[in-house]
């Protein structure tokens, strides 16, 4: 797919090193990872307070091979667009080089919630810079709380599974789609399974000039109570329910890059993780939950599709 | 609690929060293991589907892009390569298996592993 | 500059002109040329980013306005930009300068040499667009240099000195530059401006140390620092503030040689062979030295100590100038509500120390813009004649009855 051979890739020396101190399984690290792949360009990061943030820069270490940078929690995009500013003037005066490509990351919490308005503000603004979001759907950092980013249904710690509430009561915020309502260049949804089409959407995204935001499912092993192992198969069943759509939005065009030839019912999804497992408790099954999610993907795809046609 | 010793001192400390580019190679995350990938090249296909997969950068390649190890100084063991692998050429072991668990590294292989995986900065407090 | 120029015949180097505050902070960036500006609106400072954006926009300047959607982002912005290795400049006031918090200590830490034009306004809620120092006050531990200019000649030199203060290897530490607002943002007077080429040679070019675009030499900022470390860094910084006045006073001796202005780090009227002084910041200055000058006709030895410099904080400075008084005053135009006030603090501090035991009267001003006038300074000195010292702060022309 995309042109993106693996094996061409294989002596390339990736801005994120090992040694970093994420935890054993967690999809964030080689979410990054693979983003970069595709970089051919230098690199300079700025990432938003996060489970990566904090676990690829111990002091006195950093996991980065790269000019990196971390401000605070709300403000990564803010952050990137003073760096972006500066190297345009620097640049020009020969004091710094012309190629370099700029990429911050954060997690959902720092893109969907608190991290919102810069983003919104540097997409506006029109800095050449690409943002990634690395949403593994909660505040995983601090111990699983819900956030926008948290689907229905999920147990997270203020939102958790009791005896009469089943979890986040509400559905995840569509990030994708608000980012591509700021008309910029590019826009694209994956996941971890299918690396060629990350690899390539990433390298799609640092190669066009102005801002491009792509929003990556990954998997918190330890919140979504999976197998270290799993983080892979969880990211195919997403695309494969349909819960996580794969596509992109080129220069406002909507377009799917993956159609599940017979979409499995979400149900297969939610089961593989114990963050829904209250869903599906003998005796206490909450199959009205479980249909209402159902539901708020089934009109997502729609309204995907009405876009994309 | 104890008292911290053998650090850097503030006036040696370098401003601005600095530190140095990949110096968390130095950082052997292998220790956290508590199952061992366990890699059969004869079954391998080099597929690569491990490496590109492998969230420490742990699958080790050599110069034609095929795969010739597992890097145990960084490995955590969360055994996604042996999910992901198509040919079965990866088995995950309990440490307690290996007469090596739970020993660090020798120095000389750590940098010969350091020195091939990549760049190394200035390291503060080496 | 759009004023006709009242050049100074004498001197072609120099040149005079009716301005603000607020646009001879404006034309001191237009002469530095700053690398990035990001700012936002806000009253006071307004003037100051409205004012660059047109040099912007009409290429007087080759500097990257960054036109961002909150204070927040301003000075995260600025922290990126100056980190990149740029020469950034910004401006803000009150609530914005609140916003603005979380990132103060950050720039700090990461040793952005940034220039801030701090307009001083009162803090919200209630809602009130006039001076006094609630907004910069609770800054004070930030990190930052503060500099409080007295009106706005001083203002533009300020900007000068403060460019070179910043960057210099042994200080790497941003300043605030700040001004009274409407008092001193607003009024015009005659500003004396360098020419531009010896602005150009004074303030010279940055050379960061670590700048985050080197790609060949890899650095990062912002590490999740344990208890193992963080001390260690954090002393390291307070040891930039700590070279702020040797440095300064090499700055200023180069600033006096070439434009025959001096600002030390405390401004002393009279204070020599006072008996009576009153400390005080900012513009309100000039109230204060009028009324020191007709109660010195009278006969009284009074004195005026302005504090310019309240970070780092010249403690040495202030205890030789105000030790063996009878009686001092301080005026703080900031409360520190259950507590005393930043200047007052500062100066008791400043004189624990010394051999005499010298009494100080706390005294509140001006908060929200109420007017301080000379009457107001002349009690506060009829006070210290008549020894009339009261426990906790006085307020200064507040209504304690209905009138």
């Amino acid at each position: 797919m995309s042109g993106v051979r693996l094996k061409d890739l294989v002596g390339k020396k990736n801005p994120l090193t090992e040694g970093h101190r994420m935890c054993p399984g967690c999809g964030a690290p080689t979410e990054l990872r693979q983003a970069f792949m595709g970089i051919d360009d230098p690199v300079v990061v700025v990432g938003a307070t996060g489970c990566l943030e904090v676990s690829s820069t111990v002091y006195p270490y950093s996991a980065w091979r790269v000019p990196f940078m971390h401000v605070a929690f709300e403000n990564a995009a803010a952050a990137i667009s003073g760096v972006v500013a500066a190297h345009s003037v620097l640049a020009e005066r020969g004091t710094a080089k012309k190629n370099i490509k700029f990429v911050a990351f954060g997690g959902d919490g720092g893109t969907y919630d608190i991290g919102l308005q810069a983003l919104s503000g540097a997409l506006e603004r029109g800095h050449d810079f690409t943002y990634i979001c690395y949403n593994n759907q909660g505040y995983m950092n601090t111990g699983a709380q819900r956030s926008s980013a948290t689907p229905r249904g999920a147990n997270a710690t203020t939102s958790p599974a009791g005896s009469v509430l089943g979890g986040k009561l509400q559905r995840a915020k569509n990030m994708t789609e608000i980012a591509a309502a700021h008309d910029i260049p590019y826009v694209a949804q994956t996941t971890l399974h299918n690396p060629a089409d990350l690899i390539s959407k990433v390298r799609r995204a640092v190669e066009t000039p102005g801002p491009a935001f792509v929003n990556v499912l990954v998997p918190c092993a330890l919140f979504w109570k999976i197998a270290t192992c799993d983080q892979v198969k969880i990211c195919k069943l997403a695309a494969d329910t349909r819960f996580w759509p794969i596509y992109e939005v080129i220069e406002g065009r909507h377009a799917l890059s993956y159609t599940p030839r017979t979409p499995l019912p979400l149900e297969e999804f939610l089961k593989a993780q114990g963050r829904y497992s209250h869903l599906f408790r003998a005796g206490a099954e909450r199959a009205d939950i479980v249909a209402q999610a159902q539901k708020d993907i089934d009109d997502d795809w729609e309204k995907l599709l009405r876009k994309c046609s | 609690m104890s008292r911290v010793k053998g650090g850097v001192s503030w006036r040696n400390t370098p401003p601005g929060t600095v530190t140095f580019g990949a110096s968390a190679m130095e950082v052997e995350t292998g220790l956290w293991r508590s199952m061992r990938p366990v890699l059969d090249l004869e079954k391998c296909v080099s597929c690569l589907k491990c490496w590109v997969q492998c969230p420490d950068a742990s699958i080790m390649t050599d110069e034609d892009a095929r795969v010739c190890g597992i890097n145990e100084y960084f490995c955590k063991g969360c055994g996604v390569c042996q999910a992901v692998c198509p040919a079965g050429a990866i088995s995950m072991r309990p440490e307690s298996d290996f007469s090596d668990c739970g020993k660090v590294c020798e120095p000389d292989k750590v940098m010969q592993l350091v020195k091939n995986t990549g760049m190394v900065g200035e390291l503060v407090g080496s | 500059m759009g004023h006709s120029a009242e050049r100074d015949e004498a001197d072609t180097n120099r040149r005079v002109e009716m301005t603000s505050g607020n646009l001879a902070f404006a034309e001191a960036m237009r002469q530095i040329n700053p690398d990035v500006v990001a700012a936002y609106p806000i009253t006071p400072s307004t003037e100051i980013p409205m004012r660059f954006a047109e040099y912007v926009a009409n290429g007087d300047v080759d500097t990257r306005y960054v036109a961002v959607e909150s204070e927040h982002s301003a000075i995260t912005a600025c922290v990126g930009a100056s980190v990149a290795g740029g020469r950034v400049m910004t401006a803000s006031s009150a609530n914005g300068v609140a916003l603005m918090h979380e990132i103060f200590p950050i720039a700090a830490s990461f040793r952005a040499p940034i220039v801030f034009g701090l307009v001083n306004r009162s803090l919200g809620a209630p809602v009130n667009i006039h001076c006094d120092h609630s907004d910069s006050m609770p800054e004070r531990d930030s990190g930052w240099v503060q500099i409080y200019c007295e009106d706005a000649q001083e203002v533009y030199d300020t900007v000068m000195l403060s460019v070179r203060l910043a960057e210099h290897p042994d200080v790497l530490t941003p300043v605030f530059v700040c001004q009274d607002g409407f008092i001193t943002s607003h009024c015009y007077e005659p500003v004396e401006f360098l020419q531009d080429e010896s602005v150009r040679q004074f303030v010279g070019t940055r050379e960061p140390r670590y700048p985050l675009l080197d790609v060949d030499n890899p650095v990062s900022y912002g590490s999740f620092t344990m208890s193992e470390h963080y001390f260690e860094i954090k002393r390291n910084q307070i040891e930039g503030l700590n070279n702020v006045s040797r440095v300064y006073r090499e700055l200023s001796d180069e600033y006096v040689a070439l434009s025959g202005r001096e600002y030390p780090m405390i401004d002393r009227y009279m204070t020599d062979d006072a008996d009576y002084v009153v400390v005080i910041m900012s513009s309100a200055t000039g109230v204060v030295k009028d009324v020191v000058d007709d109660l010195r006709r009278e006969g009284v030895r009074a004195g005026c100590l302005r504090v310019r410099m309240y970070r780092p904080f010249p403690s040495g400075e202030v205890r030789e100038a105000l030790s063996g008084k009878k009686c001092v005053a301080v005026l703080d135009r900031s409360a520190s509500p259950g507590g005393v006030a930043p200047l007052a603090a500062e100066i008791k501090s400043a004189l624990y120390m010394s051999p005499d035991r010298v009494p100080v009267f706390d005294y509140i001003f001006g908060l929200g813009g109420r007017d301080f006038f000379p009457d107001d300074a002349r009690r506060v000195f009829q006070d210290l004649m008549d020894m009339r010292y009261e426990d906790g702060a006085r307020y200064i022309g507040l209504l304690e009855e209905d009138d």
